[in-house]
């Protein structure tokens, strides 16, 4: 019996093959985006994964130097003889390479040449040494003499090497920088204060700091696949909807014929399934493609935005394309669950007709739905805390005002319709409302795309347009200087001084408050900082109460997490307890922030001495002092940094970043675009009983071709229209409450007036390309066509 | 002479036969003639080539003395808004216009617009209260009499019924039939009603029976 259904169910697909090409092009296409983002979200990770393995770093605890130096090899043989059970690790930077000295006799499993399979212990130690790195990393290394070895799996700009190695090509003479704790250490070691008093140990982190300051940049690519996925949707359900509702009549007479519903059901199900895999692989290979054009640009904004460094080149995981197939099947139960639903419920003498009437009679229902959700986001809005609540209300903010739409279109154009004089202008109207639930589907996809551009556009501009004032704060000073040790530190602070406006030394130290890790700054009383930090919040008078050290100044993040507003208490240090004077914004940044008075830090923490400087002078003068600071401090190129270079770098980083939205905002509104086409075409094979008696009554077929494009671009614009707000909800939803609860800051909400126009120009072109061919075919449509609609036969 | 055909020829692509073969008839103002013929042996298509709806293969289709056969399709587009009334089986209302402005439409479009006429035929084809409906909202009778009220209203040289009560029963039929020939004999057109009814046939004035594509 399963052999003839399967004919009469797929012979509907043979009879309708644009039908077929809209559910498996809808499908792939959304899967490719979402795929695609995944797979750089997947890169991305397994890049800070490897970093992670590679350096030891979230793993295990870590001993540093409490000045921020480096540690003498006395003090690790000190702390080995104590019985600590630690391993050295030397960093640093070999031209662009970073460089990574471990040593295996004593390293942790899993760290280093320990967790590289097939490495050669002996030949990593002895001789000229092995280097462990990529291959394109092993091309730009010196001849060191040392055996290159290509390791895959290694972390992207990463060389990993014998510490003996990387002391000598670093010219560290035996200073290390940081020390790994084995995670098993003997009970009667003597403690870390009593061997080595100068030193920390922190505690492991869990995810690496990369990984977190990145977050959010992931977490934005996710929710723009996951819209695209949800536009390619909206195609799929349109057209799995149109299909069962044409193969109604069929489903009727194969009934009757004796054929059981279960396994009717069963039969439709499993061929979605297969047409859903079908796409699902079109979808993942389409998504491979998008992602390889668009990772050299992601990993170009997560290096000069956070010093992350991605692989360039994707890898194709057996877990990235087994979920894109499993989401495009997923994708494909969703879309369908609805039509099988209905299927499985439907009486054996239903009528055969398509249930137009059902649907018009579903648009009250939609409208109230509509208004529910969008309720329910305000309330979530107002009266919601937490990250999953921000998501509930973004979910219930989109889905809600795309429901609305329909309904809204509709009362639009009964407007237009009670105001036109003109019989073809009334006509149009009319035919255009006639029209909206057919199109309603394509519409909604085209809302959501629109939303996403608008939004995210808003909200990266938001987030540059505030991160670029927050550099002009933050970099006030012309050029910034890192020392390597106290002894070039002063040699620094020598050279600088007679010849700069002011030098202000960068003191920090790592502490906790409420339970929150911060970094303690101690600023200088300064006009630097008086004239260019604009605070969030402040007290009256905070930079003379900063300066005679009557509080502390912190960031958002603190502010937010720890509820330390104006006025309320921050132990600064065992038994000093400081008020709020004032919250500036610290955009990016993922730990607490506290800055007092100089004098107050130098009090409290009397061994941290300043290894960072920032100098302030004429900006003429500042290639000049980098030459003089190169040959009488010694200050390698690599410590000094100016502000003119980090600005244009944060710039350039940004212009990467608006290439990744930008490409995804533009295959999004394709997708949509693409919706639009096939329920166009859809359409004007149903339409037609509707356009030939207005062709028969003297309207010339090129008129109706301009009015239908005209059709489209009317409702493109209108459907534009609600999304601009929705499109502004989202971005507001995004920087003001998912921003917050999980990041800790909020960004200000900017308009971009020019930007919406450009998107909507380009909407606009999307919805005439969209009605292009199919008013092309109404223009040159035979008129036996036309008139095959008045045959009797008909 | 109100239209006039000569030697009219029509073949429809990949047909081995012609569906009108060397059709020749006059037709005066005012005069009603009943076109006959079985399934398939060319009537619609003869009414689609004498409302400028189709194109002659051959031959002349003359209307008011101008011949169609030249036009494009703009002009074949302004013929059928403002000389032709067509009046189709199917009804073929606009299911997004109310029945006031199906009835005012084509007159509208013709800029032959009057209000108190389309409601003078509203009351005389008994739509008056259902001029703010929609066309679903009608019986098919009710649907027709719209249909034959849009016909008329920019008041056409000339109008073509295409089994205009084929889709009604009888007694709507002759109501609608009956209403339909008096109002186009008040304003002087001409009628040609294609039917497969003979007993509505014999009611007009002159008959003509179509075989095969030629006239009998």
């Amino acid at each position: 019996m399963t052999g003839p259904i399967l004919v009469a169910l797929l012979g509907h697909w043979r009879r309708n093959p644009l039908q077929l090409f809209t559910l498996l092009a809808g499908l792939a296409l959304g899967t490719a985006l979402w795929s695609g983002v995944q797979a750089i979200n997947a890169e991305a990770r397994a890049s800070y994964d490897a970093a992670e393995a590679t350096l030891g770093e979230g793993l295990f605890p870590q001993i540093v130097a409490g000045d921020g130096g480096s540690i003498p090899l006395a003090t690790y043989v000190a702390l080995r003889r104590a019985g600590w059970n630690v391993s050295p690790v030397i960093e640093g930077n070999l031209g662009p390479v970073r460089v990574v000295g471990v040593d295996p006799l004593t390293a942790p499993k899993g760290i280093g040449p320990v967790a590289v399979e097939g490495a050669d212990l002996g030949a990593f130690l002895t001789g000229a040494g092995q280097i462990f790195a990529r291959e394109e990393v092993l091309a730009t290394l010196p001849d060191t003499g040392a055996a290159l070895v290509i390791t895959p799996a290694a972390a992207p700009n990463t060389a990993l090497m014998d510490i003996g190695l990387a002391d000598r090509l670093l010219g560290r003479q035996g200073r290390i920088d940081r020390l790994i704790v084995a995670q098993i250490q003997p009970s009667t070691r003597r403690p870390l204060a009593e061997v080595a008093p100068g030193l920390v140990q922190s505690a492991p982190q869990g995810d690496s700091n990369v990984a977190r300051l990145t977050e959010s940049f992931h977490l934005n690519l996710t929710a723009f696949g996951l819209l695209a996925f949800v536009v390619g949707l909206f195609i799929v359900h349109g057209a799995i909807g149109l299909a069962f509702e044409q193969r109604r009549p069929m489903v009727r007479t194969l009934r009757a014929l004796g054929v059981p519903l279960g396994r009717l059901i069963l039969l439709m199900a499993l061929e979605l399934a297969v047409l859903g895999l079908s796409a699902g692989l079109v979808g993942v290979a389409l998504g491979y493609v998008v992602a390889a054009a668009l990772l050299p640009d992601v990993a170009a904004t997560l290096g000069g935005l956070y010093g992350a460094d991605i692989s360039g080149e994707l890898t194709l995981r057996a877990s990235w394309w087994l979920s894109g197939l499993a989401i495009a099947l997923g994708g494909t139960g969703v879309a369908a669950a609805g039509s099988l639903l209905s299927l499985s419920r439907m009486p054996l003498l239903a009528s055969a007709q398509p249930r137009a009437w059902v649907m018009a009679r579903q648009g009250a229902g939609l409208a109230v739905l509509s208004l529910g959700l969008l309720v329910l986001s305000g309330g979530l809005a107002v009266w919601g805390h937490g990250l999953m609540v921000g998501f509930a209300m973004l979910g219930t903010l989109l889905v809600g005002g795309a429901l609305a739409l329909p309904p809204l279109l509709t009362l639009v154009l009964r407007l237009a319709e009670g105001r036109a004089r003109d019989p073809v202008a009334q006509w149009f109207w009319a035919d255009t409302r006639q029209q909206v639930p057919a199109l309603s589907l394509a519409l909604m996809a085209l809302l959501l795309a629109m939303t996403a551009n608008v939004g995210v556009s808003t909200m990266v501009s938001s987030f540059r347009l505030t991160f670029t004032g927050f550099l002009d704060q933050r970099l006030a000073s012309e050029l910034y200087v890192s020392a390597r040790d106290a002894e070039q530190a002063a040699a620094i602070v020598a050279v600088a001084e007679p010849r700069t406006n002011a030098v202000l030394p960068i003191l920090s130290v790592e502490a906790q408050v409420a339970g929150h890790p911060v970094e303690i700054y101690g600023a200088r009383d300064h006009a630097t900082y008086r004239d260019n930090w604009q605070l969030l919040r402040a007290a009256p008078g905070v930079w003379d109460a900063l300066a005679r050290g009557e509080g502390v100044l912190v960031n958002e993040q603190l502010y937010r997490r720890a509820g330390r507003d104006l006025g309320t208490a921050v132990r600064v240090a065992p038994g000093l307890d400081l008020p709020v004077l004032g919250i500036f914004g610290d955009y990016g940044n993922p730990v607490g922030q506290v800055i007092v008075n100089e004098a107050v830090f130098a009090r409290q923490f009397p061994d941290v001495r300043a290894l960072r400087f920032g100098l302030r002078l004429d900006p003429a003068a500042v290639d000049a002092l980098r030459q003089t600071l190169r040959d009488q401090a010694g200050v390698a190129d690599s410590a000094m940094v100016d502000q003119a270079a980090i600005k244009a770098l944060s710039l350039s980083v940004f212009d990467r970043t608006f290439t990744v939205t930008t490409a995804l905002n533009i295959l999004t509104l394709a997708v949509a675009g693409f919706a639009m086409l096939m329920s166009l075409l859809t359409l004007a094979a149903m339409r037609l009983p509707q356009v030939a008696p207005v062709w028969a009554l003297g309207l010339p077929r090129t008129r109706l071709a301009a009015l239908d494009l005209l059709r489209a671009v009317v409702l493109a614009a209108l459907t534009g229209a609600l999304a601009l707000p929705l499109g502004l909800g989202l971005a507001w939803a995004l920087l003001a409450v998912v921003n917050v609860e999980a990041f800790g800051w909020r960004l200000p909400l900017y308009l971009f007036p020019m930007e919406y126009l450009r998107l909507g120009a380009l909407a606009l072109l999307a919805a005439v390309l969209a009605a292009l061919w199919p008013a092309w075919r109404l223009s040159r449509m035979p008129p036996a066509q036309l008139l095959g609609v008045f045959r009797h036969e008909r | 002479m109100l239209l006039s055909l000569r030697d009219v020829t029509k073949t429809y692509p990949g047909a081995e036969v012609s569906v009108l073969q060397r059709i020749s008839l006059d037709l005066e103002s005012g005069e009603m003639l009943a076109l006959t013929g079985e399934s398939g042996s060319g009537k619609s298509t003869l009414l689609h080539l004498m409302g400028g709806l189709d194109t002659a293969d051959r031959g002349v289709v003359a209307l008011d003395g101008v011949d169609l056969t030249p036009l494009d399709d703009k002009g074949r587009a302004a013929l059928r808004r403002g000389t032709v009334g067509v009046v189709f089986q199917q009804f073929n209302l606009i299911p997004s216009l109310t029945v006031g402005a199906n009835i005012a439409f084509q007159a509208r479009l013709a800029g032959r617009h009057d209000p108190d006429r389309v409601q003078r035929l509203a009351q005389r084809l008994g739509l008056g209260d259902h001029l703010a409906k929609y066309p679903e909202q009608l019986s098919g009778g009710q649907q027709q009499r719209v249909a034959i009220a849009r016909t008329l209203a920019p008041q056409p040289r000339l109008v073509l019924a295409d089994e205009p009560t084929g889709n009604l029963d009888e007694a709507t039929a002759d109501t609608v039939f009956a209403l339909m020939c008096e109002l186009v004999a008040e304003t002087g057109a001409g009628l040609i009603l294609v039917t497969h009814s003979e007993r509505l046939a014999t009611r007009l004035g002159r008959r003509l029976h179509l075989r095969a594509g030629q006239l009998t």
